[in-house]
């Protein structure tokens, strides 16, 4: 699960983590309090942050929703002394689409703004903790090129990253930060500050079941200060059960409405912009029946593992989710039963068909247990499948849905 | 021959009488899987459904009883971590985990604990380990498969299923097929389970179906390359995958711009695995590797001496 960049501070100001001092708005009616109360508390200069689930914030473009040729904007996070100005720039942010490189085209409405302090600093770093799968433990990574992508450090200029790894059962050790500091080349108080921020961040990073917890930038003040410019943090979805206090964090905004739809009837879908629908038991099979509608001519429309247990409720509510969106002009169901009974399961896909009067042909292949029965229920429902006995048959079939489609 | 199990291994069933923990005990005791021993806390001294099988509430107190030596652990997410732990710590050598939805960081915890351990763990969030015509552990369907001559190593469940009819109807049976799991902390990797395949008398050829997300399968190609003469046949899932989501495995995810398909294809292609572009064509195309190993190795012996040109 993702959350956006306020919330994670909020998150990390509660493990003691010195971050950049702010205040959250959804409407530009907040703007002035917001602004009146972080001059109470000192600040004379300001940043307007759009929250949104994707990096590249600040390089990104806002664009008015209702014409996406109108340039609103250039840069989604802007710096000010000047409150008129910073307002200005809060109504050009707020309900309009920003789009980053992380986006894409469609971009992203902005319903969250982050007014931040502007804080001068003389220095940018990176930190990230993160998985490393290779050696199955969690790596601390730093690097003096702060505020820039990290992916383009690794590819170019790869010694500049520092890595620490972290014994799950010794924990994160002040050894371990006093090399991270030096390997950063931090010095007197910057040195001193940044031992307790990194033992505390990490600390933030095993309490919450956070997978994925980068700083970028990590400024180090005028005086000193370490301090969290930006914060991005994702945690385990296995582990949201232990913290009811993340879950609160959701965004259903940032989510695909067809994929919380989907998330009710507890099947795994996100949507892809193709034109053929797909609904598989199991994520590998799911990924490989989209690499066979691919290679048979088409464009996957969908991921989709409706689980082990493929019922006639859980086919019917596949073709639900699968049939709202607009572009998909085939469907292809690829279900291994294995234990299951593929006689039930097409039971479930008739009725389901009948029931939803589904247009768009189908391609069904079922294998397991009464695989042979299946065919027969299926080639004798009256309706038009197309029944595949194998997975090459079934691409096949694939192909001639989608020649024949496009010469109807 | 087989690899990690056998008909003789003795398993134990760690929450057998949960649903999934029963319905599956059942499946394998059908199949001939040795189950001496179930374990649910709180429910020593009875006894498995129908069957003489006794439950014990620690799997220490059922390897005293039994010498079981392998388990199958079908304990509920928040609590199978520990699970692993306890069979690890009570002398299990073989621990199967099929739970899915562990948190990774339990996972972290106890896959360092048991690694310097005389242990294998294989999963969490996989089908098992079944070796054709003499015993299972997992959930995998039985009848689908071969006794024979083929390993099969797999992230996925469904799709290795896929791949082993695929294997079955062309005639070709397996001597043990290992489903390692989709979570990004794993007991066994491919490499693994390649090394106990390739050292295996009993198996003649390999089929390898990785997914994007991670690097386990490149790192399986460069040991492949070194030291792997048998046959191996590749498979990729997810070329079609957007980047940055979870594809159902946690572990399958592209991060980063690292974990692509096409990385892991082409890193397989170098190490001279038979990389198959479409998951319908991987029983065929082993069929194919076979055929032409048999062939080289039929061919009329040479007598007499023959000058080799010296290559510089």
């Amino acid at each position: 699960m993702k959350i956006h960049e306020y919330q994670a501070k909020e998150v990390l100001k509660k493990y003691g983590v010195p971050v950049q001092d702010g205040i959250a708005i959804k409407d530009i009616s907040e703007f002035d309090d917001a602004i009146t109360e972080l001059q109470r508390r000192g600040i004379s200069q300001f940043v307007v942050k759009s929250q949104i689930h994707a990096g590249g914030r600040g390089k990104g473009k806002l664009y008015n929703p209702n014409n996406k040729e109108e340039l609103v904007l250039e840069g989604g996070v802007k710096f000010t002394t000047d409150v008129l100005k910073a307002k200005e720039y809060a109504v050009k942010m707020l309900g309009n689409l920003l789009v980053t490189h992380q986006t894409g085209s469609e971009g992203k409405i902005v319903k969250t703004l982050f007014i931040t302090e502007g804080l001068d600093y003389k220095k940018e770093l990176y930190l990230g903790i993160l998985l490393d799968r290779a050696v199955s433990k969690n790596v601390i990574m730093a690097s003096t090129e702060g505020g820039v992508e990290i992916e383009k450090v690794a590819e170019e200029t790869p010694e500049k990253i520092i890595k620490e790894w972290i014994d799950p059962s010794a924990g994160l050790h002040a050894y371990q930060a006093r090399k991270l500091a030096f390997g950063l080349g931090l010095e007197g108080a910057a040195f001193k500050n940044f031992i307790p921020f990194i033992l505390k961040l990490y600390k933030a990073y095993e309490e919450t079941d956070s997978s994925m917890l980068e700083i970028n930038p990590l400024i180090i003040t005028n005086d000193d200060l370490i301090l969290a410019l930006d914060a991005k943090m994702n945690f385990d979805d296995n582990a949201l059960y232990r913290h009811p206090e993340i879950v609160e964090y959701r965004d259903l905004d940032e989510e695909d409405p067809l994929e919380i739809e989907a998330s009710k009837y507890n099947l795994n879908y996100i949507k892809l912009d193709g034109n053929v629908g797909c609904m598989v038991n199991g994520a590998g099979l799911a990924m490989a029946t989209m690499d066979i509608i691919k290679l048979a001519g088409g464009e996957p429309a969908n991921f989709l593992d409706v689980g082990g247990g493929a019922n006639k409720e859980t086919v019917a509510n596949g073709f639900k989710i699968i049939l709202s969106d607009p572009n998909v002009k085939a469907i292809l169901i690829n279900i291994f039963g294995g234990i299951v009974r593929c006689d039930r399961v097409a039971q479930g896909v008739i009725d389901a068909v009948k029931e939803m009067a589904v247009q768009v042909p189908v391609v069904v292949r079922l294998e397991g247990t009464n695989a042979v029965e299946a065919k027969e229920l299926l080639e004798n429902s009256g309706l038009n499948f197309e029944v595949a006995l194998s997975l090459q048959d079934a691409a096949q079939k694939v192909t001639s849905v989608l020649t024949y489609e496009t010469f109807a | 021959m087989s690899i990690l199990l056998d008909k003789k291994t003795k398993v134990v069933v760690q929450g057998i009488t949960g649903g999934e923990g029963s319905f599956h005990t059942g499946q394998m005791i059908e199949y001939g899987t040795n189950v001496v021993a179930g374990v649910t806390p709180g429910k020593g001294g009875q006894k498995f459904e129908n069957t003489n099988v006794p439950i014990f509430n620690t799997v220490a107190d059922a390897i005293k009883a039994t010498k079981a030596e392998a388990t199958a652990i079908f304990v509920p997410p928040a609590f199978a971590a520990d699970a692993i732990l306890e069979a690890a710590n009570a002398g299990i050598k073989l621990i199967v985990c099929i739970t899915e939805g562990i948190p990774t960081k339990d996972m972290i915890t106890v896959y360092n604990l048991v690694k310097g351990k005389d242990v294998k763990l294989v999963g969490p969030n996989c089908p098992g380990v079944i070796s054709p015509g003499k015993a299972k552990i997992g959930i995998m369907p039985g009848f689908i498969h071969k006794q024979g001559r083929v390993g099969v190593v797999s992230r996925s469940g469904t799709l290795t299923y896929e791949a082993v009819k695929q294997l079955s109807d062309l005639g070709i049976g397996q001597s043990t097929c290992v489903g390692i799991g989709g979570d990004p902390i794993i007991g066994s990797r491919f490499i693994d389970v390649i090394k106990l395949l390739n050292d295996d008398p009993g198996t003649e050829g390999i089929v390898m179906i990785g997914e994007i997300g991670g690097s386990a399968e490149e790192e399986a190609a460069e040991f492949i390359k070194k030291n792997v003469k048998k046959p191996v046949v590749g498979f990729i899932a997810g070329r079609t995958a957007p980047p940055g989501r979870r594809m159902g495995h946690a572990g399958a995810i592209i991060s980063g711009g690292k974990g692509t398909a096409s990385e892991k294809m082409a890193a397989m292609k170098k190490a001279g695995i038979h990389v198959v572009e479409s998951p319908a064509k991987i029983g065929i195309t082993m069929k194919k590797a076979l055929d032409k190993m048999k062939t080289k190795a039929a061919k009329p012996v040479r007598i007499g001496k023959k000058v080799k040109p010296v290559k510089k």
